[in-house]
């Protein structure tokens, strides 16, 4: 199979890149492991969508129907687990494996949530805020019963103002940021951009009314076999479900899997280097949307734009002038979508690692203390930390340990994150089983 | 807990267990909406664990669907389907 | 009086240099390493620990070898994940049964009794879990396989601990006459210097005239997710491209010399899915029960193959003073404690007693 552009990810980035290609006569081959478009702010768009949240669902909608009428071939369900030089990727769907040689690889893999570790996020009844509002998105659940959040961003407080107004209730929301005076430098950025920040002060002004906020970071979650209890500043209060929060990071495991694809640490996480157009080091990947650096869906529409109208370029289709004239407007509004981005990383600088007790890698059970350890014994990095402790190496491949263990290596050194690299990735960058593999030979 | 908003219109089935679901949902989605939270123990140590990340990245929710294992999060809910710890 | 060495390579050979030298009375041993010990092959191999199968030349060897990882703690402290858990070589058809008879009266002739012929009812008594074309096998019930990353931090901690100095992020450019080693933190002098460099070990002895052929490799494996325990000895075909293992977390690592791709210039090496492809049908074919385990990571490392597959030991021909220890061709791992310690003594005094006269450079002069 061949085709001009492969598009990895049907989000805002995503979506927006394959409209684009093909408008500008490309084939396109778009690939969502999800079984429908939209990616994670946009799951679920519907057009008629009310209340916090709406502008961005209508978008969505309007963005998943011009796609479906646009030519492009979209492939749901479908999982791509290696990239080779060429470039060639490598993806399953259905049980079986597919190969497929792109003209350029346009990787739009969105975000993950940054997990939280405290004592007990690993019972059942802790999840993610941003989990909670994929249910909502997905499943028309609301939260009901003793329901709490905890941690700090804007998508705690937009997955609450969502929920209240649906109907569904919070018990209480543990704020768990810092002092906000650093912030406040990048404050006139950021009003730049406007209604932004108007609207995020207007959700969270809206649920402070409705919802008791706690402001502590000492927060248990206690149960025997699942969540009972919440513990915040030594008072249990029950609770059934508690969800945690601390940003949302580049979802850089595909790029980190390609060797020799340089990466830079920004804002407390890794991010692949991508240039204006998104192109990676590495030739022929580019990289759109907010697995390139995370600048929220309107920036990331405007990226998938400007890549697909780079791979246009590159393909042969039209000059550097045109292609410049075509993609100025886009880079301008870009410019102006990402102005406020500086002030909500300044707003909330990771929360640092946790004491030796709490568990870091899930999978393979590894306590923060362990990790100390191995530091103390000389270990420099998270990926001779595999070596020590096999944090990392299990099935959730680094996903959500990778960016807890860097930070609390670099923490542990007494180092910048910077100077510690991130955890090395392998494909196939999703399980696939031999099966599927050897009928590849 | 969560509670729906839009009806159940089909069943599954959980360890034997029969529970409402919608066609389409996540798996996962259908057995928290039922109340299932506790899914599986770990290899390593027996833990209990359920759904976390909801989006494929965590495997925490890995449970057997008709023999496969899979992300409950990430398979959508068919009339009738089994699935097991 | 003290003396001086410099290792060239912080991979398993070079530590294994290191240590066995910097354990002689009066010697000062310092370890140059590029980017961290056992970036490359050393610390990503199969960790096989195996005679079997052996060339000729390299079985006095790794006989000895195979007493030191009997008793690994008492060299390093740790034994480094070594489990005496078998290898066992399969037979797939009965041409391959007839080949490993063959071997067998080869092995027995050369005085060599440690490889055992067994027949099929046997090999399944040793892997139940085998598929039904099997015939038989050739097994060594004591060899094993070990963890090479836990057996490379092992090395790593006695070679500290012995008093030798280890310097990560330092690359060697050339070895001038004089034992001057070029290094990007300048230069360096030692009375003894040692080439370990793995697959860029040939670009240092040719910066001096020295001719030794070796090209890069970069054999892949990968990894499923753990499964229930099912299979002990790490397993081969003798006609098909295999090696396979069950670790003791349960995950199973497949591997077996299928290439990747590789660059030494940027120290990068990708893997070939449609290749690797075949080590999965191969041991899908072998093992059922793995046909829908899931694979959760692949690699490669990058290492050097001789043009008659043993590798290069012994003192240069061009330079005195300088010692090479490379181009092991996919199969140095179980070696490294034994040829760490030939090393040491060609090093220290000039000769040894251990088997290693095939090996020498000479081997490739015009």
């Amino acid at each position: 199979m061949r085709v001009d552009v492969l598009v990895l990810g049907a989000g805002p980035a995503g979506m927006s890149a394959a409209l684009e290609a093909r408008a500008q006569g490309l084939s396109v081959l778009l690939l969502d492991e999800n079984a429908a478009p939209g990616g994670q702010v946009y799951r679920g768009a519907r057009a008629d969508a009310r209340g916090p949240g709406a502008d961005q669902a209508r978008a969505g909608a309007k963005l998943a129907a011009a796609l479906a009428g646009s030519g492009a071939e979209r492939r749901f369900g479908a999982t791509l687990w290696a990239i080779e030089p060429g470039p060639v990727a490598f993806f399953s769907e259905e049980g079986g494996a597919r190969r497929v040689a792109a003209g350029q690889i346009i990787l739009a893999p969105g975000t993950t949530e940054r997990a939280l570790p405290l004592p007990g996020w690993t019972l059942p009844g802790v999840m993610g805020v941003g989990a909670a509002q994929i249910l909502m998105k997905s499943a028309g659940l609301l939260p009901s019963g003793a329901v709490w959040l905890a941690g700090q961003g804007p998508l705690l407080w937009l997955y609450a103002a969502q929920a209240l107004a649906k109907g569904g209730r919070i018990a209480g929301i543990v704020d768990m940021s810092g002092p906000r005076t650093a912030a406040l430098w990048h404050l006139p950025a950021a009003l730049a951009a406007p209604g932004y920040l108007a609207r995020g002060m207007a959700w969270m002004g809206a649920v402070r009314r409705q919802v008791p906020v706690h402001r502590s970071r000492d927060l248990r979650a206690e149960g025997d076999g699942q969540l009972e209890r919440v513990v915040i500043d030594g008072t249990p209060h029950p609770a059934d479900t508690l969800l945690l929060h601390d940003g949302v990071v580049p979802n850089t495991q595909v790029t980190r899997a390609i060797q020799g694809c340089a990466h830079r640490f920004r804002a407390g996480a890794w991010e692949p280097v991508v240039d204006e157009w998104g192109h990676t080091s590495t030739a022929g990947i580019l990289v759109a949307g907010d697995g390139g650096g995370v600048f929220g869906a309107a920036a990331a529409a405007l990226s998938g734009r400007i890549a697909a109208l780079a791979v246009a370029h590159a393909l042969g289709c039209f000059g550097v002038e045109q292609r410049d004239a075509l993609a100025g407007p886009l880079l301008l509004r870009r410019g102006r979508q990402r102005a406020p981005r500086r002030f909500l990383d300044a707003l909330f600088p990771p929360l640092p690692p946790p004491a030796d007790p709490v568990m870091l890698c899930r999978c393979e059970e590894v306590s923060a203390g362990r990790v100390r350890e191995a530091v103390a014994l000389g270990c420099l990095g998270t990926n001779q930390l595999k070596a020590f402790t096999r944090a990392g190496m299990g099935a959730c491949q680094g996903r959500v340990c990778g960016p807890l263990l860097h930070s609390a290596v670099a923490a542990a050194r007494g180092v910048d994150g910077a100077m510690v690299e991130p955890l090395r990735t392998r494909f196939p960058t999703k399980p696939l089983t031999l099966g599927e593999l050897a009928a590849l030979a | 807990m969560f509670q729906r908003t839009e009806p159940a219109d089909c069943s599954i089935e959980w360890d034997g267990a029969v529970l409402p679901a919608r066609t389409g949902e996540p798996l996962a989605a259908a057995l928290l909406a039922a109340g299932v939270v506790r899914l599986r123990g770990t290899v390593l140590s027996g833990a209990p664990r359920g759904a976390f990340c909801m989006m494929g990245a965590c495997f925490d929710c890995v449970v057997q669907v008709e023999g496969a294992v899979v992300q409950a999060c990430m398979v959508a809910v068919t009339p009738g389907m089994k699935a097991a710890p | 009086m003290t003396h001086t060495a410099i290792i060239i390579g912080g991979g398993l050979h070079g530590l294994s240099t290191a240590l066995h030298l910097a354990r002689l009375s009066g010697w000062r041993v310092t370890v140059l390493e590029r980017r961290h010990v056992g970036r490359h092959s050393s610390g990503i191999n199969a960790g096989g620990v195996r005679r079997l199968g052996r060339d000729m030349a390299e079985v006095g060897l790794s006989m000895v070898a195979a007493e030191i990882w009997a008793s690994l703690p008492a060299l390093v402290g740790d034994d480094g994940g070594f489990r005496p858990s078998g290898q066992m070589k399969l037979a797939e058809s009965d041409a391959d049964m007839a080949a490993l008879e063959r071997r067998h009266d080869a092995m027995r002739a050369a005085g060599w009794t440690h490889e055992e012929l067994i027949d099929a009812t046997e090999a399944r008594r040793l892997l139940p879990a085998m598929a039904p074309h099997i015939r038989g096998a050739m097994v060594v019930r004591d060899d094993g396989a070990a963890n090479p990353m836990r057996t490379v931090m092992a090395f790593r901690r006695a070679v500290l601990a012995a008093g030798a100095e280890i310097i990560e992020g330092v690359s060697v450019h050339g070895i001038a006459p004089g034992l001057l080693v070029e290094t990007d933190h300048g230069p360096m002098r030692a009375d003894r210097v040692a080439n370990c460099a793995g697959a860029w070990a040939t670009g240092l002895a040719a910066g001096l005239g020295e001719h030794i052929p070796t090209t890069a490799k970069a054999s892949m494996m990968m990894v499923t997710e753990r499964l229930p325990p099912f299979c002990q000895p790490t397993v081969g075909s003798q006609s098909r491209a295999l090696s396979f293992k069950q670790t003791e977390e349960g995950t199973v690592v497949i591997g077996g010399g299928h290439q990747g791709s590789n660059d030494l210039a940027t120290e990068t090496a990708n893997v070939d899915f449609a290749n690797l492809a075949h080590a999965a049908r191969i041991a899908a074919d072998i093992f059922p029960v793995v046909r829908n385990a899931r694979i959760v990571r692949s690699w490669t490392g990058i290492e050097a193959r001789t043009p008659d597959q043993i590798p290069v030991l012994g003192e240069s021909r061009v330079l005195p003073g300088l010692f090479h220890s490379f181009g092991y061709s996919g199969h140095g791992f179980q070696l490294s404690p034994a040829a760490g310690a030939a090393m040491a003594e060609l090093m220290a005094r000039g000769a040894t007693n251990l088997p290693i006269g095939a090996f020498s450079p000479a081997r490739f002069a015009a």
